[in-house]
């Protein structure tokens, strides 16, 4: 009983652990080691700090830094606020039957590619995009406005792309909240901002950590969106990263700017965590 | 006495569908009233638009005199313990209780010590630091409570509350609500579908079927008297028995008493509800303990008849004998006291049954 229960264990977890060893661990060790090292001019590879100096000596990169750190933040607060009253509006207010149809909807989207829906923004914002082809038919611009290529557009694109993965933990931590709470508490003289504040967002709160996590972490390590709407005055650190590996094909700089942005991450989720008081063991379940 | 809780033709329609029609009632201060029905029979709507959740769609409902139409939950003096209490998880139980007065912005030492207070009431001193989860049935049930009445509302509804207990807890509640509320001298509106939790604590019982009041009554006439076929078969158990009217006669004033044959031909003398014409279809609404077995020769005014007993249900104090009248199929259930003056009686035995003329009711037959 024991080893045939110990053999299945075994069986069943060696693909996980041989996934997360080759392919996450494994790389991430040479990257470790290729951050600390650096190629010198008479061809020899020596060990050095050199890469992560360089990150805090050259404004521009630590800039892009805080810059995307900033940006990922208020997108991940935008995200919430414009998804919240949605997931509440979902599971409390539209009967159950709608509910499927109204998961479709917002589901959608994401049945194509990411690639996909930023072109699709781009047909409709460009300067000789539908937007403006329809703004200048009516008459309410004189000469046509270009509308990519701005930090609003950025993080437009970026909300966008992240509300799936808030409105989904929302919507469960949503739907086991009772409703006889919220009854209850307008019964007892609640009005609308406390039941908010007292009773919802407490029950909710394992959901919107949960949902904030998910969507900083994609927000941050996002390339494309910032890359295609932002346009060339809105750099992303991710970019930074492309372009050590690719155009410069500085394998040391990149690993070690990768692991600046892993570090980053994890400070601010381990922040987030400690500011809702929450465990990750309790919002990942 | 003033008028706490006052419902005049309150009307609730929901599309084509009644579900409340037109119930008036008036609950004075410091009473106990009871709505008591089977479950769909529009109650709880009731309840609800008493607390404001709902609307009615015509009538009117006054709380102290003060009408309340268009008012909402959290502005009526009324607060309402839900069927599943709706305690809120995230808070200790001194923040449940202390929810409804922060939200009246009182002073933090003021709140501090009228929580301590109606804790310590309903037997919970201490357990403010608790949290929710931590606590047995009953005591959540004390909580929701407790949380109600430091309101001082004028009215506290109750939604079923003690459905969720189990048994010996439920008689026990039972029991300390009808306790607390004479103690605090709230006014409760109570609704269940349990005729023993209506009987035990109210001082007035509303019979409530398919959106219509039957009775409004005090505990023992609702069982004594009741005024429809409905009443009769509601609260408390009933036989019924169909038989035909042989003469009505007036034996005093609001008393009348009838001749019936019933079908299988045994002839009783029963309390009517009407003078009701010779030859015309009756129910004879007969209790289980309004028989008694066996009865001795000489006690004058009894109907008497003979039965069969097919089985004994044994059930404790509740025990009941099923029983056929001699000539016919129709089932009786009889009361079986357990006092081992009956232990003799089995199965296929024939015994005699008396029942005084004051015991039964008959009602036109539907």
């Amino acid at each position: 009983m024991k080893t045939s229960l110990r053999w299945s264990l075994f069986f069943f977890l060696t693909p996980v652990l041989l996934w997360l060893f080759l392919l996450i661990v494994l790389p991430h060790i040479d990257l470790l080691i290729m951050s600390f090292r650096m190629d010198t001019d008479d061809g020899k590879t020596i060990w050095t700090l050199s890469n992560y100096l360089n990150f805090f000596h050259e404004p521009i990169y630590w800039l892009t830094f805080v810059r995307t750190a900033v940006y990922s933040i208020i997108v991940t607060l935008l995200t919430l606020v414009i998804t919240f009253p949605l997931a509440f509006y979902i599971t409390k207010v539209v009967g159950l039957r709608f509910q499927g149809f109204f998961m479709t909807i917002i589901l959608m989207p994401f049945w194509v590619s990411e690639l996909v829906r930023v072109y699709g923004w781009m047909i409709l914002l460009r300067e000789s995009g539908v937007i403006n082809h329809f703004l200048l038919k009516f008459g309410l611009l004189r000469h046509p406005v270009e509308m990519l290529y701005h930090d609003s557009t950025m993080i437009m694109g970026l909300v966008y792309t992240s509300m799936l993965f808030m409105v989904v933990p929302l919507i469960s931590v949503l739907e086991s909240l009772d409703d006889g709470l919220i009854e209850a508490a307008y019964d007892l003289g609640a009005n609308m901002w406390h039941i908010l504040f007292k009773i919802i967002i407490p029950h909710a709160v394992p959901g919107i950590v949960s949902g904030c996590i998910v969507v900083f972490m994609l927000t941050l390590g996002n390339y494309l969106t910032p890359n295609l709407m932002g346009g060339k005055n809105s750099l992303w650190f991710t970019e930074q990263i492309y372009n050590e590996f690719i155009a410069s094909f500085n394998w040391n700089q990149g690993a070690a700017f990768g692991f600046l942005l892993l570090v980053l991450s994890s400070l601010v989720i381990w922040a987030g965590l400690k500011m809702s008081g929450q465990k990750l063991s309790q919002v990942v379940q | 006495m003033q008028i706490a809780l006052s419902v005049q033709n309150v009307i609730k329609k929901f599309g084509d569908f009644t579900a409340v029609d037109n119930v008036s009632f008036e609950v004075p201060d410091g009473g106990f009233f009871s709505i008591l029905g089977p479950s769909g029979c529009g109650k709880t709507t009731l309840l609800r638009m008493i607390s404001g959740f709902i609307e009615p769609s015509a009538g009117r409902i006054e709380i102290r005199g003060r009408d309340m139409a268009g008012l909402s939950p959290n502005k009526r003096p009324v607060n309402l313990i839900f069927q599943n209490l709706a305690l809120f998880p995230m808070m200790s139980v001194a923040e449940n209780v202390a929810f409804g007065l922060q939200r009246r912005r009182e002073k933090k030492e003021v709140i501090e010590q009228k929580v301590a207070e109606i804790l310590a009431r309903v037997g919970l001193p201490g357990f403010g630091e608790k949290k929710i989860h931590q606590l047995s049935g009953g005591q959540k049930q004390r909580v929701a409570i407790a949380r109600c009445l430091v309101l001082e509302p004028a009215v506290l509804l109750l939604d079923e509350p003690l459905g969720a207990l189990d048994l010996k807890l439920r008689e026990q509640m039972k029991v300390e609500l009808k306790k607390l509320q004479a103690q605090v001298g709230t006014t409760f509106v109570y609704i269940t579908h349990d005729q023993s939790e209506a009987l035990v604590m109210s001082d007035k019982v509303a019979v409530m079927n398919s959106g219509r009041f039957e009775q409004i009554d005090t505990p023992p006439n609702l069982y004594n008297n009741p005024k429809t076929p409905f009443v009769a078969r509601f609260v408390g158990d009933n036989n019924t028995w169909s038989g035909r009217i042989i003469a009505c006669t007036q034996e005093g004033p609001g008393e009348i008493v009838a001749e019936i044959e019933t079908a299988e031909g045994e002839r009783f003398r029963v309390r009517s509800t009407d003078r009701f014409a010779p030859g015309a279809g009756v129910d004879l609404f007969l209790r289980p303990e309004s028989m008694l077995i066996e009865p001795d020769a000489d006690i004058a005014d009894l109907n008497r008849f003979q039965v069969v007993v097919k089985s004994i249900l044994f059930d404790g104090a509740n025990s009941r004998l099923l029983a056929n009248p001699l000539t016919a199929d129709t089932e009786l259930l009889i009361a079986l006291p357990q006092n081992r003056q009956y232990d003799y009686i089995q199965p296929g035995d024939k015994i005699a049954i008396g029942w005084h003329a004051q015991a039964g009711i008959c009602f036109p037959k539907v």
